[in-house]
This record gives structure tokens, C-alpha cells and sequence, in this order.
């Protein structure tokens, strides 16, 4: 999908946050001079498309107790990693699980998987239930707790 | 504190929002509770900062833009000093400290792809230090979904 003008200036009206009043799309279409039933066709097609991957509450996760956060990454042979990816993501408690490039010989790993628990302990324990359920006990991996948290914020578009 | 119908509307709101006319009083039908009651508690929350915003997750790579996960190798006493350099660029989306020699993990969010090689280029020159570029090759699952 190519976004027009009147999409990009629509992303860019919400990315923000939605208005909290009873019509937010008609709000937002007054700002930028579009109908309300535009604004919720277009935004119906931005989901539809995957630019939206999802619309209503972003959380911020620190603030809501889950203060153990865990990238967990893993050196998966090539040829597994497919399987070994799907598997993983499959997970319940897996929050996003990515392939990402090795940088030799520092890095090995190829394969990052985020856990986010209330307290590093669960989260070892999770990991631990992980590799027993997907057969991962060959796999060398490393946990890299999260410390300290300089800056959040989401990206933002012009 | 969090109640019930706090952690009601999180567990369901972050599983999307109608897109339609009269959208908070639709989502609170399905919560038992007011339209009115939604949208203040919203506003507490968003105020408490326990939500960081209502509204779009967009997946940055479709509008266009470029994303990347760097990782840095810092020594202690330059920590501090690094950790300001890198905050400072607009790009960086967030930043954690973890415990591994790779030390300082960051995201890249930039405007175009190509703008990522250049940005890590001014943060090498800037910091004088290296910058791992570890760019998504393959997404195998994004929940980031959080039950409270």
C-alpha cells in the first residue's frame, strides 16, 4: 500500500494519542479537515494493511510491575532456525522473538527473544520450562537482564 | 492503585479499539461500565503514566522508515558520558543498560532506511565508540502484550 498525503497526515494527527471525547475520529478529521467517515475508512485501511499493527492501549510496561525484562538470545544453527524461531514464538510468555545478524566473533547469537516478567527469578524459570518444552538444551544462550532505562519513547513520523 | 476495572480495560484495550462512531461508549459496553467511566479512567492512567498513549501501534518499517537494535561495548567511566551522547540524537527510540560486555542496547527509529547507517556513523564519531547494527532479518512472533 502507497500512502497518499491524506494518510500521512492523518498517522501523523494520531501517533500522539487518540482524542479521549465521545467522536475521536470526527475530532481528528476536524484537525485536518477530513470527514469523520473518512478518517475511519482510512484508519480501518491502515489496520487492514498492517501499518497499524494495533490500535487502543499502549502500556508502559515498567509502570505496571513487569521491571524483569530479559533479552534472551541464542546461537541457532542456520538450518534450525526456522524451526527453532517458530517454536520459540509460539510460547506464551515470549513477547517478541526476532532472527537478527551475528557479528563474529563477538556475537554469536542470532536469534533474540524477549521475556518480561515481575521479577528475574520467574523469568529464569520460564526459561528454563522454554528450553525443557522446545528441546533447546543444545543450543548455547545467553539472558541480558535489562538495568537501568535511559529514554523511551515510541518513533515518530513527520 | 490499579482495581479491577482498571486492569479490565488494560487487558482488553490493548487488544484493539473500535473504529467507529461512537467508540470509547461501544468499548465500555463490553466492560460494564460508562463511556464516561472509560475515558476518565483512561485519562488517569495516561496521567499516572502507567499507559504511555491510546492510541496506533505502527509498524515502522511499512510507513517507510527504518528501525534497527544497536548495541554498544562501554567502558564504567565513560558510561554516563556515552549513555548522554546517545540519548541526545532524536532517533533513538529507547535505551537500556543490560549486563552482558555489550552493555548499552538501543533502538534506531529513523525516517528512511538509509538514514540508519548515518546516524550510527555520527554516534561512532560522536561517542568514539563502536556500534554493533543488528537489524530485524526475520519476525517470527510480535505479541508484546502485557496481562495485569
Amino acid at each position: 500500500m502507497v500512502l497518499n498525503d491524506a494518510d500521512r497526515s492523518l498517522v501523523a494527527e494520531i501517533q500522539g494519542g487518540l482524542p479521549l471525547s465521545s467522536h475521536p475520529y470526527a475530532e481528528v478529521g476536524e484537525r485536518i479537515g477530513m470527514e469523520e467517515r473518512e478518517v475511519i475508512e482510512r484508519i480501518t485501511r491502515l489496520q487492514d494493511e498492517g501499518i497499524i499493527k494495533r490500535l487502543g492501549i499502549v502500556v508502559r510496561h515498567h509502570e505496571l510491575g513487569y521491571t524483569a525484562n530479559a533479552m534472551v538470545v541464542w546461537d541457532v544453527p542456520d538450518e534450525q532456525l526456522d524451526e527453532v524461531g517458530e517454536k520459540l514464538g509460539s510460547e506464551s510468555c515470549i513477547t517478541l522473538c526476532y532472527q537478527r545478524p551475528r557479528h563474529l566473533p563477538e556475537w554469536p547469537y542470532n536469534l533474540f527473544s524477549m521475556i518480561h516478567g515481575k521479577d528475574r527469578q520467574r523469568v529464569l524459570n520460564y526459561i528454563d520450562a522454554i528450553i525443557e518444552s522446545c528441546g533447546l538444551e543444545g543450543i548455547p544462550h545467553k539472558v541480558l537482564f535489562s538495568g537501568r532505562r535511559f529514554k523511551q519513547r515510541g518513533a515518530r513520523y513527520q | 492503585m490499579m482495581d479491577s476495572v482498571d486492569r479490565a480495560i488494560i487487558n482488553r484495550l490493548q487488544g484493539g479499539f473500535p473504529v467507529s462512531d461512537h467508540p470509547y461508549r461501544k468499548a465500555a459496553d463490553h466492560l460494564d461500565i460508562s463511556e464516561a467511566e472509560l475515558i476518565q479512567r483512561l485519562e488517569q492512567m495516561l496521567e499516572k503514566r502507567q499507559l504511555s498513549r491510546f492510541g496506533p501501534l505502527y509498524n515502522a518499517e511499512r510507513l517507510g522508515g527504518g528501525l534497527s537494535l544497536c548495541a554498544m561495548s562501554i567502558s564504567e567511566e565513560d558510561f554516563e558520558r556515552v549513555a548522554e551522547q546517545v540519548n541526545a540524537f532524536s532517533e533513538v527510540a529507547h535505551n537500556y543498560a543490560r549486563d552482558h560486555r555489550l552493555n548499552m542496547w538501543f533502538v534506531l527509529a529513523t525516517e528512511t532506511p538509509a538514514r540508519i547507517e548515518s546516524v550510527l556513523a555520527e554516534i561512532e564519531d560522536v561517542t568514539g565508540y563502536q556500534v554493533y547494527n543488528m537489524p530485524k532479518k526475520e519476525e517470527f512472533f510480535v505479541g508484546l502484550r502485557f496481562e495485569v
